[in-house]
Protein backbone atom coordinates (compact mmCIF):
# COMPACT_ATOMS: atom_id res chain seq x y z
CA UNK A 1 0.00 0.00 0.00
CA UNK A 2 1.39 3.35 -1.03
CA UNK A 3 0.76 6.03 1.59
CA UNK A 4 1.81 9.63 1.09
CA UNK A 5 3.56 11.45 3.95
CA UNK A 6 1.18 13.49 6.11
CA UNK A 7 0.23 16.96 4.95
CA UNK A 8 -2.32 19.61 5.81
CA UNK A 9 -5.15 20.16 3.38
CA UNK A 10 -6.72 23.50 2.53
CA UNK A 11 -9.45 24.20 0.04
CA UNK A 12 -9.24 27.47 -1.86
CA UNK A 13 -12.50 29.37 -2.33
CA UNK A 14 -11.15 31.92 -4.83
CA UNK A 15 -7.99 32.68 -6.78
CA UNK A 16 -7.05 35.34 -4.19
CA UNK A 17 -7.62 32.84 -1.41
CA UNK A 18 -5.44 30.21 -3.15
CA UNK A 19 -2.57 32.69 -3.52
CA UNK A 20 -2.94 33.85 0.09
CA UNK A 21 -2.92 30.22 1.29
CA UNK A 22 0.23 29.47 -0.73
CA UNK A 23 1.89 32.51 0.87
CA UNK A 24 0.87 31.49 4.39
CA UNK A 25 1.80 27.84 3.99
CA UNK A 26 5.23 28.54 2.53
CA UNK A 27 7.37 27.05 -0.22
CA UNK A 28 6.68 23.41 0.70
CA UNK A 29 2.98 23.79 -0.07
CA UNK A 30 1.71 22.63 -3.44
CA UNK A 31 -1.38 23.30 -5.49
CA UNK A 32 -3.46 20.22 -6.21
CA UNK A 33 -5.81 20.29 -9.20
CA UNK A 34 -6.35 16.93 -10.92
CA UNK A 35 -3.52 15.48 -8.87
CA UNK A 36 -2.88 12.75 -11.42
CA UNK A 37 0.84 13.49 -11.52
CA UNK A 38 1.32 14.91 -8.03
CA UNK A 39 -0.54 12.21 -6.06
CA UNK A 40 1.35 9.27 -7.62
CA UNK A 41 4.61 11.11 -6.81
CA UNK A 42 3.40 11.71 -3.24
CA UNK A 43 2.59 8.01 -2.87
CA UNK A 44 6.14 7.14 -3.91
CA UNK A 45 7.36 9.98 -1.65
CA UNK A 46 9.19 11.49 -4.58
CA UNK A 47 7.10 14.54 -3.67
CA UNK A 48 6.52 15.38 -0.04
CA UNK A 49 4.62 18.64 0.27
CA UNK A 50 3.77 19.94 3.75
CA UNK A 51 0.42 21.19 2.57
CA UNK A 52 -1.93 20.95 -0.38
CA UNK A 53 -4.07 23.81 -1.61
CA UNK A 54 -7.00 22.30 -3.49
CA UNK A 55 -8.19 24.54 -6.33
CA UNK A 56 -10.81 22.15 -7.72
CA UNK A 57 -13.58 24.45 -6.51
CA UNK A 58 -12.40 27.30 -8.76
CA UNK A 59 -13.79 25.90 -12.01
CA UNK A 60 -16.02 28.90 -12.67
CA UNK A 61 -12.94 31.14 -12.64
CA UNK A 62 -10.31 28.84 -14.09
CA UNK A 63 -11.82 26.14 -16.30
CA UNK A 64 -13.18 28.12 -19.26
CA UNK A 65 -12.13 27.48 -22.86
CA UNK A 66 -13.09 30.43 -25.04
CA UNK A 67 -12.07 32.88 -27.73
CA UNK A 68 -11.19 36.33 -26.42
CA UNK A 69 -10.46 38.80 -29.23
CA UNK A 70 -7.75 37.17 -31.35
CA UNK A 71 -6.74 34.66 -28.68
CA UNK A 72 -7.87 31.19 -27.77
CA UNK A 73 -7.95 31.12 -23.96
CA UNK A 74 -7.73 27.87 -22.02
CA UNK A 75 -8.24 28.01 -18.26
CA UNK A 76 -5.55 26.24 -16.26
CA UNK A 77 -8.18 24.09 -14.52
CA UNK A 78 -9.71 22.84 -17.80
CA UNK A 79 -9.60 19.04 -17.72
CA UNK A 80 -7.90 17.16 -20.53
CA UNK A 81 -11.35 15.82 -21.45
CA UNK A 82 -12.67 19.39 -21.66
CA UNK A 83 -9.94 20.36 -24.11
CA UNK A 84 -10.47 17.20 -26.16
CA UNK A 85 -14.20 17.95 -26.25
CA UNK A 86 -13.81 21.65 -27.04
CA UNK A 87 -15.05 22.44 -30.54
CA UNK A 88 -13.61 25.94 -30.46
CA UNK A 89 -10.13 24.68 -29.51
CA UNK A 90 -10.24 22.01 -32.21
CA UNK A 91 -11.49 24.42 -34.85
CA UNK A 92 -8.58 26.84 -34.40
CA UNK A 93 -5.87 24.42 -33.29
CA UNK A 94 -6.49 20.75 -34.17
CA UNK A 95 -3.13 19.98 -32.52
CA UNK A 96 -4.98 20.11 -29.18
CA UNK A 97 -7.30 17.30 -30.19
CA UNK A 98 -4.45 15.26 -31.73
CA UNK A 99 -2.51 15.49 -28.47
CA UNK A 100 -5.39 15.09 -26.04
CA UNK A 101 -6.50 11.87 -27.73
CA UNK A 102 -3.18 10.31 -26.70
CA UNK A 103 -2.62 11.92 -23.30
CA UNK A 104 -2.96 9.33 -20.53
CA UNK A 105 -6.28 7.44 -20.87
CA UNK A 106 -9.93 8.54 -21.00
CA UNK A 107 -10.55 8.18 -17.25
CA UNK A 108 -7.38 10.05 -16.27
CA UNK A 109 -8.33 12.76 -18.80
CA UNK A 110 -11.55 13.34 -16.85
CA UNK A 111 -9.64 14.70 -13.88
CA UNK A 112 -6.11 15.72 -14.98
CA UNK A 113 -5.83 19.39 -15.91
CA UNK A 114 -4.06 21.44 -18.58
CA UNK A 115 -2.38 23.76 -16.07
CA UNK A 116 -1.42 20.87 -13.83
CA UNK A 117 0.35 19.12 -16.70
CA UNK A 118 2.31 22.23 -17.60
CA UNK A 119 3.24 23.05 -13.99
CA UNK A 120 4.30 19.47 -13.28
CA UNK A 121 6.96 20.05 -15.98
CA UNK A 122 7.51 16.38 -16.66
CA UNK A 123 10.01 16.11 -19.55
CA UNK A 124 7.69 13.61 -21.25
CA UNK A 125 4.57 15.74 -20.89
CA UNK A 126 2.76 16.44 -24.17
CA UNK A 127 1.14 19.82 -23.69
CA UNK A 128 4.43 21.67 -23.13
CA UNK A 129 5.43 20.75 -26.69
CA UNK A 130 1.98 21.65 -28.01
CA UNK A 131 2.10 25.10 -26.43
CA UNK A 132 5.74 25.48 -27.54
CA UNK A 133 4.67 24.80 -31.14
CA UNK A 134 1.84 27.33 -30.85
CA UNK A 135 4.01 29.79 -28.87
CA UNK A 136 1.34 29.98 -26.18
CA UNK A 137 1.56 32.35 -23.24
CA UNK A 138 0.72 31.49 -19.64
CA UNK A 139 -0.86 34.00 -17.28
CA UNK A 140 0.52 33.65 -13.75
CA UNK A 141 -0.77 35.43 -10.71
CA UNK A 142 0.98 35.98 -7.40
CA UNK A 143 0.58 38.37 -4.49
CA UNK A 144 2.22 41.17 -6.50
CA UNK A 145 -0.13 40.77 -9.45
CA UNK A 146 -0.33 39.15 -12.84
CA UNK A 147 2.48 38.39 -15.29
CA UNK A 148 2.64 36.72 -18.70
CA UNK A 149 5.25 34.07 -19.49
CA UNK A 150 5.73 32.32 -22.82
CA UNK A 151 5.32 28.58 -22.31
CA UNK A 152 8.72 28.33 -24.01
CA UNK A 153 10.15 30.15 -21.00
CA UNK A 154 8.04 28.43 -18.35
CA UNK A 155 10.17 25.36 -17.79
CA UNK A 156 13.65 25.65 -16.35
CA UNK A 157 14.33 21.92 -16.11
CA UNK A 158 12.68 18.60 -15.30
CA UNK A 159 9.86 19.22 -12.78
CA UNK A 160 10.93 22.86 -12.44
CA UNK A 161 9.14 25.98 -13.63
CA UNK A 162 9.56 29.73 -13.23
CA UNK A 163 6.47 29.88 -11.02
CA UNK A 164 7.15 31.29 -7.55
CA UNK A 165 5.84 29.13 -4.69
CA UNK A 166 2.93 31.52 -4.20
CA UNK A 167 2.07 31.93 -7.88
CA UNK A 168 -0.88 30.28 -9.56
CA UNK A 169 -1.27 29.62 -13.28
CA UNK A 170 -4.59 31.12 -14.36
CA UNK A 171 -4.83 30.51 -18.10
CA UNK A 172 -3.05 29.85 -21.38
CA UNK A 173 -3.40 32.08 -24.41
CA UNK A 174 -2.67 31.24 -28.05
CA UNK A 175 -2.87 33.89 -30.76
CA UNK A 176 -5.23 32.96 -33.61
CA UNK A 177 -3.55 33.94 -36.87
CA UNK A 178 -4.84 33.43 -40.43
CA UNK A 179 -3.41 30.76 -42.74
CA UNK A 180 -2.48 28.39 -39.94
CA UNK A 181 -2.59 24.65 -39.41
CA UNK A 182 -1.31 22.43 -36.62
CA UNK A 183 -0.81 18.76 -35.75
CA UNK A 184 0.70 16.42 -33.15
CA UNK A 185 2.29 13.01 -33.71
CA UNK A 186 3.22 10.64 -30.90
CA UNK A 187 4.63 7.16 -30.55
CA UNK A 188 3.81 5.36 -27.31
CA UNK A 189 4.11 1.72 -26.41
CA UNK A 190 0.57 1.47 -25.08
CA UNK A 191 -2.25 3.71 -23.91
CA UNK A 192 -1.32 5.68 -20.81
CA UNK A 193 2.41 5.08 -21.05
CA UNK A 194 4.92 7.87 -21.35
CA UNK A 195 5.69 8.66 -25.00
CA UNK A 196 8.75 7.21 -26.64
CA UNK A 197 8.81 10.50 -28.52
CA UNK A 198 6.36 13.02 -29.91
CA UNK A 199 6.39 16.15 -32.04
CA UNK A 200 3.97 19.00 -32.56
CA UNK A 201 3.95 21.51 -35.41
CA UNK A 202 2.13 24.68 -36.27
CA UNK A 203 2.61 26.34 -39.65
CA UNK A 204 1.30 29.53 -41.16
CA UNK A 205 1.41 29.66 -44.95
CA UNK A 206 1.53 32.45 -47.52
CA UNK A 207 0.51 30.53 -50.61
CA UNK A 208 3.14 27.81 -50.85
CA UNK A 209 5.65 29.52 -48.58
CA UNK A 210 6.12 28.91 -44.87
CA UNK A 211 5.47 32.34 -43.35
CA UNK A 212 5.95 31.14 -39.78
CA UNK A 213 6.36 27.83 -38.02
CA UNK A 214 6.51 26.43 -34.49
CA UNK A 215 7.89 23.00 -33.61
CA UNK A 216 7.55 21.32 -30.22
CA UNK A 217 9.25 18.11 -29.11
CA UNK A 218 8.30 15.76 -26.26
CA UNK A 219 10.47 13.31 -24.33
CA UNK A 220 13.61 13.80 -26.43
CA UNK A 221 15.48 16.27 -24.24
CA UNK A 222 14.75 19.35 -26.36
CA UNK A 223 15.44 22.54 -24.46
CA UNK A 224 12.13 24.23 -23.60
CA UNK A 225 10.38 21.48 -25.61
CA UNK A 226 11.14 23.44 -28.81
CA UNK A 227 13.21 23.13 -31.99
CA UNK A 228 14.30 26.72 -32.78
CA UNK A 229 17.03 25.71 -35.27
CA UNK A 230 14.54 23.77 -37.40
CA UNK A 231 12.02 26.60 -37.18
CA UNK A 232 14.57 29.23 -38.28
CA UNK A 233 15.64 27.08 -41.23
CA UNK A 234 12.08 26.50 -42.37
CA UNK A 235 10.80 30.09 -42.25
CA UNK A 236 10.50 31.50 -45.75
CA UNK A 237 11.04 28.12 -47.40
CA UNK A 238 8.58 26.40 -49.77
CA UNK A 239 6.03 24.29 -47.89
CA UNK A 240 7.13 20.99 -49.43
CA UNK A 241 7.89 17.55 -48.09
CA UNK A 242 11.58 18.18 -48.87
CA UNK A 243 11.64 21.28 -46.65
CA UNK A 244 9.78 19.48 -43.89
CA UNK A 245 12.18 16.50 -43.99
CA UNK A 246 15.14 18.88 -43.71
CA UNK A 247 13.47 20.57 -40.72
CA UNK A 248 12.83 17.17 -39.13
CA UNK A 249 16.51 16.30 -39.49
CA UNK A 250 17.54 19.58 -37.85
CA UNK A 251 15.10 19.03 -34.99
CA UNK A 252 16.55 15.56 -34.44
CA UNK A 253 20.15 16.80 -34.52
CA UNK A 254 19.53 19.48 -31.91
CA UNK A 255 17.55 17.43 -29.38
CA UNK A 256 19.15 15.34 -26.68
CA UNK A 257 17.26 12.10 -26.00
CA UNK A 258 18.24 9.65 -23.26
CA UNK A 259 18.31 5.89 -23.68
CA UNK A 260 15.83 4.07 -21.44
CA UNK A 261 13.43 1.12 -21.54
CA UNK A 262 11.47 2.94 -24.24
CA UNK A 263 14.36 2.88 -26.67
CA UNK A 264 17.96 3.79 -27.46
CA UNK A 265 19.12 7.27 -28.40
CA UNK A 266 19.32 6.54 -32.14
CA UNK A 267 15.75 5.31 -32.28
CA UNK A 268 14.44 8.34 -30.40
CA UNK A 269 16.38 10.69 -32.67
CA UNK A 270 14.95 8.88 -35.67
CA UNK A 271 11.47 9.36 -34.21
CA UNK A 272 12.12 13.06 -33.54
CA UNK A 273 12.95 13.55 -37.24
CA UNK A 274 10.12 11.41 -38.59
CA UNK A 275 7.42 12.67 -36.23
CA UNK A 276 8.43 16.31 -36.82
CA UNK A 277 8.18 15.74 -40.57
CA UNK A 278 4.78 14.06 -40.28
CA UNK A 279 3.45 16.77 -37.97
CA UNK A 280 4.63 19.47 -40.40
CA UNK A 281 3.02 17.67 -43.35
CA UNK A 282 -0.31 17.36 -41.57
CA UNK A 283 -0.15 20.91 -40.22
CA UNK A 284 0.46 22.22 -43.75
CA UNK A 285 -2.35 20.10 -45.20
CA UNK A 286 -4.66 21.54 -42.57
CA UNK A 287 -3.48 25.09 -43.28
CA UNK A 288 -4.44 24.47 -46.92
CA UNK A 289 -7.82 23.07 -45.88
CA UNK A 290 -6.92 19.66 -47.34
CA UNK A 291 -7.32 17.78 -44.07
CA UNK A 292 -9.58 18.15 -41.06
CA UNK B 1 -10.52 16.40 9.21
CA UNK B 2 -14.21 15.66 8.77
CA UNK B 3 -15.18 14.66 5.27
CA UNK B 4 -18.71 14.11 3.96
CA UNK B 5 -19.17 12.37 0.64
CA UNK B 6 -22.52 11.46 -0.80
CA UNK B 7 -22.04 7.88 -1.95
CA UNK B 8 -24.84 6.39 -4.02
CA UNK B 9 -27.25 8.89 -2.46
CA UNK B 10 -26.20 8.30 1.14
CA UNK B 11 -24.06 10.88 2.96
CA UNK B 12 -21.00 9.31 4.57
CA UNK B 13 -19.28 11.48 7.17
CA UNK B 14 -15.99 10.33 8.66
CA UNK B 15 -13.02 11.83 10.42
CA UNK B 16 -10.03 11.09 8.20
CA UNK B 17 -6.44 12.09 7.59
CA UNK B 18 -6.04 14.33 4.52
CA UNK B 19 -3.81 11.69 2.98
CA UNK B 20 -6.59 9.08 2.90
CA UNK B 21 -7.35 8.14 -0.69
CA UNK B 22 -10.91 8.12 -1.96
CA UNK B 23 -10.73 4.39 -2.72
CA UNK B 24 -9.93 3.66 0.94
CA UNK B 25 -12.65 6.03 2.16
CA UNK B 26 -15.14 4.10 0.05
CA UNK B 27 -13.90 0.65 1.12
CA UNK B 28 -12.77 1.13 4.71
CA UNK B 29 -14.87 4.04 5.99
CA UNK B 30 -18.10 3.56 4.05
CA UNK B 31 -17.67 -0.22 4.00
CA UNK B 32 -18.47 -0.53 0.31
CA UNK B 33 -16.10 -3.22 -0.92
CA UNK B 34 -17.44 -3.42 -4.46
CA UNK B 35 -14.88 -0.85 -5.59
CA UNK B 36 -11.59 -2.66 -5.89
CA UNK B 37 -8.16 -1.36 -5.04
CA UNK B 38 -5.60 -2.61 -7.53
CA UNK B 39 -2.36 -1.17 -8.85
CA UNK B 40 -2.38 2.00 -6.72
CA UNK B 41 -0.68 3.82 -9.62
CA UNK B 42 -3.70 4.91 -11.72
CA UNK B 43 -2.93 2.31 -14.37
CA UNK B 44 -5.33 -0.58 -13.83
CA UNK B 45 -8.65 1.22 -13.37
CA UNK B 46 -10.40 -1.28 -11.12
CA UNK B 47 -10.92 1.57 -8.62
CA UNK B 48 -12.94 3.67 -11.09
CA UNK B 49 -15.96 5.39 -9.53
CA UNK B 50 -17.96 8.39 -10.64
CA UNK B 51 -17.12 11.70 -9.01
CA UNK B 52 -19.85 14.24 -9.72
CA UNK B 53 -20.95 12.09 -12.64
CA UNK B 54 -17.56 11.44 -14.27
CA UNK B 55 -15.46 8.28 -14.03
CA UNK B 56 -12.22 8.85 -12.08
CA UNK B 57 -9.57 6.58 -10.65
CA UNK B 58 -10.28 6.73 -6.93
CA UNK B 59 -6.74 5.66 -5.98
CA UNK B 60 -5.53 8.99 -7.35
CA UNK B 61 -7.95 11.34 -5.58
CA UNK B 62 -7.78 12.21 -1.88
CA UNK B 63 -11.04 11.71 0.00
CA UNK B 64 -10.68 15.32 1.16
CA UNK B 65 -10.91 16.44 -2.47
CA UNK B 66 -14.31 14.72 -2.73
CA UNK B 67 -15.67 16.41 0.41
CA UNK B 68 -19.16 17.74 -0.33
CA UNK B 69 -19.27 15.96 -3.68
CA UNK B 70 -21.15 12.94 -5.02
CA UNK B 71 -19.71 9.53 -5.72
CA UNK B 72 -21.35 6.62 -7.49
CA UNK B 73 -19.86 3.18 -7.02
CA UNK B 74 -20.64 -0.20 -8.51
CA UNK B 75 -23.13 -0.75 -5.67
CA UNK B 76 -25.05 2.23 -7.05
CA UNK B 77 -25.64 0.66 -10.47
CA UNK B 78 -28.49 -1.58 -9.36
CA UNK B 79 -31.73 0.39 -9.21
CA UNK B 80 -34.78 -0.81 -7.29
CA UNK B 81 -33.53 -4.39 -7.08
CA UNK B 82 -32.85 -4.53 -10.84
CA UNK B 83 -29.38 -4.90 -12.24
CA UNK B 84 -28.16 -2.25 -14.63
CA UNK B 85 -28.09 -3.47 -18.26
CA UNK B 86 -24.28 -3.35 -18.24
CA UNK B 87 -24.27 -5.70 -15.25
CA UNK B 88 -26.67 -8.00 -17.09
CA UNK B 89 -24.48 -7.78 -20.19
CA UNK B 90 -21.39 -8.87 -18.24
CA UNK B 91 -23.40 -11.88 -16.96
CA UNK B 92 -24.86 -12.77 -20.35
CA UNK B 93 -21.61 -12.46 -22.32
CA UNK B 94 -19.16 -13.78 -19.73
CA UNK B 95 -17.59 -10.32 -19.36
CA UNK B 96 -15.59 -11.46 -16.36
CA UNK B 97 -13.67 -14.42 -15.11
CA UNK B 98 -11.90 -13.50 -11.87
CA UNK B 99 -13.95 -10.31 -11.54
CA UNK B 100 -11.18 -8.13 -10.20
CA UNK B 101 -11.39 -5.48 -12.93
CA UNK B 102 -15.19 -5.68 -13.17
CA UNK B 103 -16.30 -2.82 -10.89
CA UNK B 104 -14.17 -0.32 -12.82
CA UNK B 105 -15.19 -1.77 -16.17
CA UNK B 106 -18.87 -1.50 -15.23
CA UNK B 107 -18.60 2.12 -14.12
CA UNK B 108 -16.75 3.18 -17.28
CA UNK B 109 -19.16 1.21 -19.48
CA UNK B 110 -22.19 2.83 -17.85
CA UNK B 111 -20.67 6.29 -18.41
CA UNK B 112 -19.90 5.41 -22.03
CA UNK B 113 -23.47 4.27 -22.76
CA UNK B 114 -24.92 7.37 -21.08
CA UNK B 115 -22.82 9.56 -23.40
CA UNK B 116 -22.97 7.33 -26.47
CA UNK B 117 -25.85 4.81 -26.47
CA UNK B 118 -24.68 3.02 -29.62
CA UNK B 119 -20.88 2.74 -29.42
CA UNK B 120 -18.78 0.90 -31.99
CA UNK B 121 -16.32 -1.74 -30.91
CA UNK B 122 -13.51 0.80 -31.38
CA UNK B 123 -15.29 3.32 -29.18
CA UNK B 124 -15.79 0.71 -26.46
CA UNK B 125 -12.13 -0.30 -26.60
CA UNK B 126 -11.13 3.37 -26.44
CA UNK B 127 -13.40 3.98 -23.43
CA UNK B 128 -11.89 1.12 -21.42
CA UNK B 129 -8.34 1.70 -22.63
CA UNK B 130 -7.27 2.99 -19.21
CA UNK B 131 -8.26 -0.26 -17.54
CA UNK B 132 -6.67 -3.66 -17.40
CA UNK B 133 -8.30 -7.08 -17.60
CA UNK B 134 -6.03 -10.09 -17.39
CA UNK B 135 -8.68 -12.78 -18.00
CA UNK B 136 -10.95 -11.99 -20.91
CA UNK B 137 -8.59 -10.47 -23.45
CA UNK B 138 -11.28 -7.74 -23.51
CA UNK B 139 -13.30 -9.57 -26.18
CA UNK B 140 -16.10 -10.52 -23.84
CA UNK B 141 -16.10 -7.14 -22.17
CA UNK B 142 -16.66 -5.49 -25.53
CA UNK B 143 -19.46 -7.97 -26.26
CA UNK B 144 -21.00 -7.30 -22.87
CA UNK B 145 -21.13 -3.57 -23.45
CA UNK B 146 -22.61 -4.08 -26.93
CA UNK B 147 -25.20 -6.43 -25.39
CA UNK B 148 -26.17 -3.70 -22.91
CA UNK B 149 -26.37 -1.09 -25.68
CA UNK B 150 -28.65 -3.31 -27.74
CA UNK B 151 -30.82 -4.18 -24.76
CA UNK B 152 -31.24 -0.50 -23.91
CA UNK B 153 -32.07 0.34 -27.54
CA UNK B 154 -34.73 -2.38 -27.70
CA UNK B 155 -36.19 -1.36 -24.32
CA UNK B 156 -36.47 2.21 -25.56
CA UNK B 157 -38.28 1.06 -28.70
CA UNK B 158 -40.78 -0.85 -26.60
CA UNK B 159 -41.41 2.09 -24.27
CA UNK B 160 -41.62 4.50 -27.24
Amino acid sequence: MQVPAPFTYERATSVEHAIALLGELGPEARVVAGGHSLIPMMKLRLARPDALVDINGLGAELAQIRVDGDDLVIGSLARHADLLGSAVAGEHFPIFHDAEKVIADPVVRNFGTVGGSLCQADPAEDLAAVFAALDGVATLRGPAGVRQVRVRELHVGPYETVLAPDELMLELRVAIRPGGGSAYEKVERRVGDYPVAAAGAAVWLDGDTVRDVGIGLTAVGAEHFAAPEAEAALRGQPATEESFRAAGQLAAEHCNPSADQRGPVDYKRHLAAELTTRALLRAAARARGQEA
Amino acid sequence: MEVTININGTPETHDVEPRLLLVHFIREKAGLRGTHWGCDTSNCGTCVVWLDGKPVKSCTVFAAMADGRSVRTVEGLEQGGKLDPVQEGFMECHGLQCGFCTPGMLMTSRALLDANPDPTETEIREAISGQLCRCTGYENIVRSVRWAAEKEASTEEVTA
